[in-house]
């Protein structure tokens, strides 16, 4: 058409080159993105056009503003190929560089470039040639490298050094993408180990360097000649890269390191380049570290760097601690004042490095003094860092149930210290170890409890939010361990108090059960204490008088009782109370301060009044939870607060015998202990028969509402049928809220049981429990509830056996089974791909050649020099076919590296690593795969005779 | 892979150069660009030059206005990178005399040029700034 061809001119003639678009972009006469839109519009245009010039020009802006800006260029991938395919260098060089920035293995239209390539691969104009490598080095996909190896091939030994070393460089990308490519080039790489060019070595070390990193093993055979650049090269980058072999080959094979030691500490003392001293270091941190002396000379490095000006190198001689730490501790421990002080550097980075080396340094002997100068950086650190800090005592004291922590009241202080940090956002880790201590450690519970109180009673803490988790263990705590209060009225106030709107409602719902619970807990006392002295004195007015010498005795008869009826209670309580009877005295003999109070009549009605009157408000709160545990203290309290005002003046010897009852039975409910679940827990209860668990949930309405009791109720009624009988309607109702009280959770956690039991239990043991607080021991499974006892017993008593070695340590109550989900150090698969298998193939295809043949291949090594010729040999034989194959007819040439390959395989069997069997190409391989799997023995055999002895 | 990219960012954060040795999308990049860009330039002079970001580790250095930031893999030197950036400066100098951001933003083909010498599939191959900088050097002379 006549009018495409005149605007094509015009495009050509007034054209906007990539310099004017960058400097009307410079000019922000248009937006930004108006700007590049329209210039994308005019692209769109000017790259259809049919003048060369204009379409690389359009192609050109096009990259920029893609590379740039990220605009979208995947529309245009054809015209990069054509543009790729103009003989004129400055066009072809806009193609490559656009073709080397979009394309992907998806991008349709590589399958076009392949004989272009070939054809620039092998032009005589070596930046044509380079222009190809460079571009293949970044798009290779599994075809392109396939149906290119042939040239690669060629050029690996091209006269040319420019071409040569860019080859080398492309081998790693075909490699990756191409493991069969091995076979081919990889004699000529390892020949190019030995040229004399710098510039060749330089990128043939930095190949073998990368492919090292899959799987050094295989490159073991090497080692001679990476020694000989070790020794004699004089180029900083070619020893780093060399270094780093080094460091993945040493710990394969021991006589290597014997031999590599010395020059590396050579390059320690000589060396002014800091680059390699470190590389130099960080290699014998990490794989020599059996070879003492040069430790030592690389940790006296370590600390060079640890006090120099520049941050860069302080980062690094830290993170070369780190590196060390697991096997050379002392290395960190001698520098433990210079770690300390980077604490306070001005870098985050730095200060993370050492609070990481601080950790590490982390023992039961230096946990107190190592968290005390942490907290005191996290108090004046910001809030980042802070939490950085706090997070990090929190795992290391927390891990292992509390390995580390020996004086449990020492922690348990740390933590609520913590808690008072301003920064701290630890809360819910705080939370759960709170609770979680309080559950396994008996004798820290006194300490708990001191501590939780402190933390509720001060009101300027619920204004942070990220303090609500930890006050709902606080709460919970008291609750729990209320026994053990030295003031549970004060306690009362702390848990009402107005401010404790603040929180969330499920958190307000714990506040509110432990209300209830402390309330029991004090009227139960008051009761039994009007009893106590109604039979020993027969007045009221006396027993306020003797009450301080009578009181602990009192608490001890209190506890006692509880435990007494446990027995009828709970038969599999006892069991574990038995056990722990000696630190069920040791309680009480603390608790003796609790005399200080006295519950007389007028402080009983007066608490029972003001709750009332507070949980009054709260029974329009609109959160269920709330809602329900508030009506259930109501009505509680309106239950016994009429008998206790009219029993006021009554002869004591008869009065409160319902109330009594009432309040026994929900001391009771919260009487039981709460010890630390096993997430396995629920996988050992058996299914019950005749339930069926992979049933759809549609049904779930029909099968809930067959009115299936909590079963939690009926252990709770066969304890005490009396109850039932006694009770008003209102007070059963109560009663069965009060069982479930010891997991806070009351009413959902039913639920939740209720629904879980029926439905999860077949689950695996991953199930987990996810409740704020680990539920109770739950009655379904009682059944097992008695191994695991024993087996927790067996625990306990094999702790006590460490304990004697120093200070005594609380007994700390461990599940046998990750109940804290073991982390086995599971070494990573090493991600072996077919390239090593075929590596190891092209390697050691010599070596293991003998020893098949007869087993003594120890003996029949050869020279160094002899080892060097040994495999070449050996190639040249595969080369030789590889050279005759067509290049022009990929499948013939496949079918034939085929029959190669399994010739080969007679040979060398033994030599291949299973992982071939995950080619990409497998499709292929059907046969070879079974055939190999059939040898499998024959593997152990040739591995291991990898190194010769060429070394020594 | 040692190197994994290189950048070029000038101090108001706008990418002057963006080299990736392996594939990320489009959007990929830029989220990646934005996060790293928005780490290293908060940080000032007295502070270190390696920062770690997903399985990065980012060694950045600044000239003037511009910040060169080159990803690399866990395990590399990082003093070589930083001896890396500063030999890419350097070869840039000798070639545009006294290099400056402008000279990265209208020359960009050259600067992408003098990397692929240098830079391979994320490999160093070519230290000697002769040696990059001859190609340019007869391409400007025929052009």
């Amino acid at each position: 058409m006549a009018g495409s061809s005149s605007s094509s001119i015009m495009d050509n003639l007034f054209q906007r080159t990539l310099d004017d678009l960058i400097k009307s972009m410079r000019l922000h006469l248009l937006t930004e993105s108006s700007l590049i839109s329209k210039s994308i519009e005019d692209i769109r245009r000017e790259i259809k056009s049919t003048d060369p010039q204009t379409k690389s020009t359009a192609l050109q802006k096009l990259t920029y503003l893609s590379a740039i800006h990220g605009v979208d260029m995947s529309w245009a991938a054809f015209h990069v190929v054509e543009v790729m395919s103009s003989s004129y260098f400055s066009h072809k060089r806009i193609g490559y560089h656009s073709a080397s920035i979009s394309f992907h293995d998806q991008t349709p239209v590589i399958l076009l470039i392949t004989n272009q390539l070939r054809k620039d691969l092998s032009s005589t104009n070596h930046f044509h040639v380079s222009l190809a490598l460079h571009c293949l080095s970044n798009i290779a996909t599994l075809d392109l490298a396939r149906d290119l190896t042939p040239d690669l091939f060629n050029l690996l030994s091209s006269s040319r050094v420019f071409v040569r070393n860019r080859a080398i460089a492309v081998v790693l990308r075909v490699f990756d993408k191409y493991p069969d490519a091995v076979r081919v080039c990889f004699k000529r790489l390892v020949e190019n180990l030995e040229s004399s060019d710098p510039q060749v070595v330089t990128a043939v070390v930095g190949v073998f360097c990368e492919l090292s990193c899959k799987d050094p093993r295989s490159y073991l055979p090497l080692a001679p000649e990476f020694y000989r650049i070790l020794v004699d090269s004089k180029n900083n980058w070619v020893l780093i890269k060399v270094l780093k072999i080094f460091a993945r080959l040493a710990p394969l094979e021991p006589r290597l390191g014997k031999r590599i030691v010395e020059p590396i500490c050579e390059h320690i003392r000589r060396s002014g380049a800091k680059s390699l001293v470190f590389e130099c270091v960080r290699t014998v941190i990490t794989s020599l570290s059996d070879h003492e002396s040069a430790v030592k000379l690389a940790v006296s490095k370590v600390r060079e760097l640890l006090v120099d000006q520049d941050p860069n190198l302080r980062y690094l001689g830290l993170h070369a601690l780190s590196v060390a730490a697991p096997k050379h501790l002392w290395a960190v421990l001698e520098n433990k004042d210079a770690v300390v002080k980077s604490l306070d550097d001005e870098d985050s980075n730095i200060k993370i490095e050492s609070l990481k080396l601080l950790m590490v340094m982390v023992s039961e002997s230096n946990v107190v003094e190592i968290s005390r100068v942490l907290l005191n950086y996290a108090l004046k650190s910001d809030p980042e860092f802070c939490n950085e800090i706090l997070g990090s005592i929190l795992t290391t004291c927390g891990r292992n149930v509390y390995e580390i922590v020996v004086d449990f009241d020492w922690y348990v202080s740390l933590l609520g210290e913590m808690a008072t940090i301003p920064h701290c956002q630890k809360g819910e880790e705080i939370e759960h170890q709170l609770t979680d201590i309080g559950m396994r450690v008996k004798d820290a519970r006194l300490q708990l409890v001191r501590v939780a109180r402190d933390l509720l009673i001060d009101p300027a803490l619920l204004g942070n939010v990220y303090l609500h988790r930890i006050l709902c263990a606080s709460a919970w705590v008291v609750g729990e361990y209320i026994q053990l209060a030295s003031d549970p009225l004060e306690l009362i106030d702390a848990l009402v108090q107005p401010r404790a709107n603040l929180l969330p409602p499920s958190i307000r719902a714990v506040y509110i059960n432990s209300v209830l619970k402390v309330l029991s807990f004090c009227l139960d006392c008051y009761i039994n204490q009007d009893e106590d002295t109604a039979a020993s004195y027969g007045n009221s007015e006396m027993f306020v008088v003797k009450k301080d010498s009578e009181a602990p005795e009192l608490v001890a008869t209190c506890e006692g009782s509880t435990y007494e009826q446990d027995e009828g209670f709970n038969p599999r309580h006892s069991t574990a109370e038995s056990s722990d009877d000696l630190s069920v005295e040791n309680d009480t003999d603390r608790v003796t301060h609790f005399s200080k109070r006295k519950f007389t009549h007028e402080t009983v009605v007066s608490l029972l009044n003001r709750i009332e009157s507070i949980f009054g408000s709260l029974t329009a709160n609109q959160d269920v939870e709330v809602l329900e545990r508030a009506r259930n203290i109501l009505a509680f309290v309106q239950l016994i607060k009429a008998e206790i005002i009219d029993n006021s003046g009554q002869n004591l010897g008869e009065k409160y015998t319902q109330v009594s009852t009432v309040i026994k039975s929900i001391r009771h409910a919260f009487s039981m202990e709460l010890g630390p679940v096993s997430i396995s827990a629920q996988g050992r209860v058996a299914v019950p028969d005749g339930l069926v668990l992979k049933e759809n949930l549609d049904d779930l309405k029909a099968i809930c509402g067959g009115d299936i009791e909590p079963p939690s109720s009926s252990t709770f009624y066969t304890g005490g049928p009396q109850f039932g009988t006694t009770l008003d309607g209102s007070s059963s109702n109560l009663l069965k809220n009060a069982e479930s009280g010891p997991s806070n959770e009351s009413t959902s956690l039913l639920e939740h049981r209720k629904r879980h039991g029926l439905y999860y239990l077949a689950s695996d043991k991953s199930e987990t429990f996810t409740d704020d607080y680990p539920p109770a021991n739950d009655p379904k499974s009682n059944s097992n509830e008695a191994d695991e006892l024993a087996k927790l017993t067996e625990q306990s008593l094999l702790l006590k056996k460490r304990t004697n070695q120093m200070k005594s340590r609380p007994v700390v109550v461990k599940l046998d089974d990750g109940d804290v989900a073991p982390i086995p150090y599971k070494r990573p698969e090493p991600r072996d791909n077919s390239l090593s298998g075929a590596i190891k193939d092209v390697l050691l295809g010599s070596e293991t050649h003998p020893s098949l043949s007869l087993d003594k291949s120890s003996t029949k090594r050869k020279g160094k020099k002899k080892q060097g010729t040994d495999i070449p040999s050996e190639m040249k034989e595969n080369l030789g076919d590889a050279e005759k194959l067509d290049p022009e007819n990929p499948n013939s040439s496949s079918k034939n590296k085929e029959r190669r390959r399994r010739g080969k395989e007679k040979i060398v069997e033994g030599g291949e690593s299973d992982q071939r069997g995950k080619k990409k190409s497998s499709h292929r391989h059907g046969r070879h795969k079974t055939h190999q799997r059939a040898n499998s023995p024959l593997n152990v055999v040739s591995q291991t005779p990898v190194i010769p002895d060429f070394l020594l | 892979m040692g190197i994994r990219f290189v950048l070029m960012v000038n101090k108001q954060g706008q990418t002057r150069l963006a080299q990736y040795y392996e594939y990320l999308t489009v959007e990929e990049r830029r989220t990646l660009e934005g996060e790293i860009v928005r780490k290293c330039l908060a940080r000032n002079e007295h502070q270190c030059s390696f920062v770690e970001h997903r399985n990065y580790r980012i060694v950045y250095r600044r000239y003037a206005s511009l910040f060169f930031l080159v990803g690399v893999d866990d395990g590399e030197n990082e003093l070589a990178i930083l001896e890396f950036i500063h030999l890419l400066v350097e070869t840039m100098d000798r070639h545009f005399g006294n290099v400056c951001e402008l000279d990265i933003m209208f020359h960009l083909e050259k600067v992408h040029f003098m990397l692929e010498e240098m830079v391979m599939n994320g490999c160093i191959v070519e230290t000697s700034k002769a040696n990059i900088l001859t190609p340019i050097q007869l391409m400007d002379k025929t052009s």
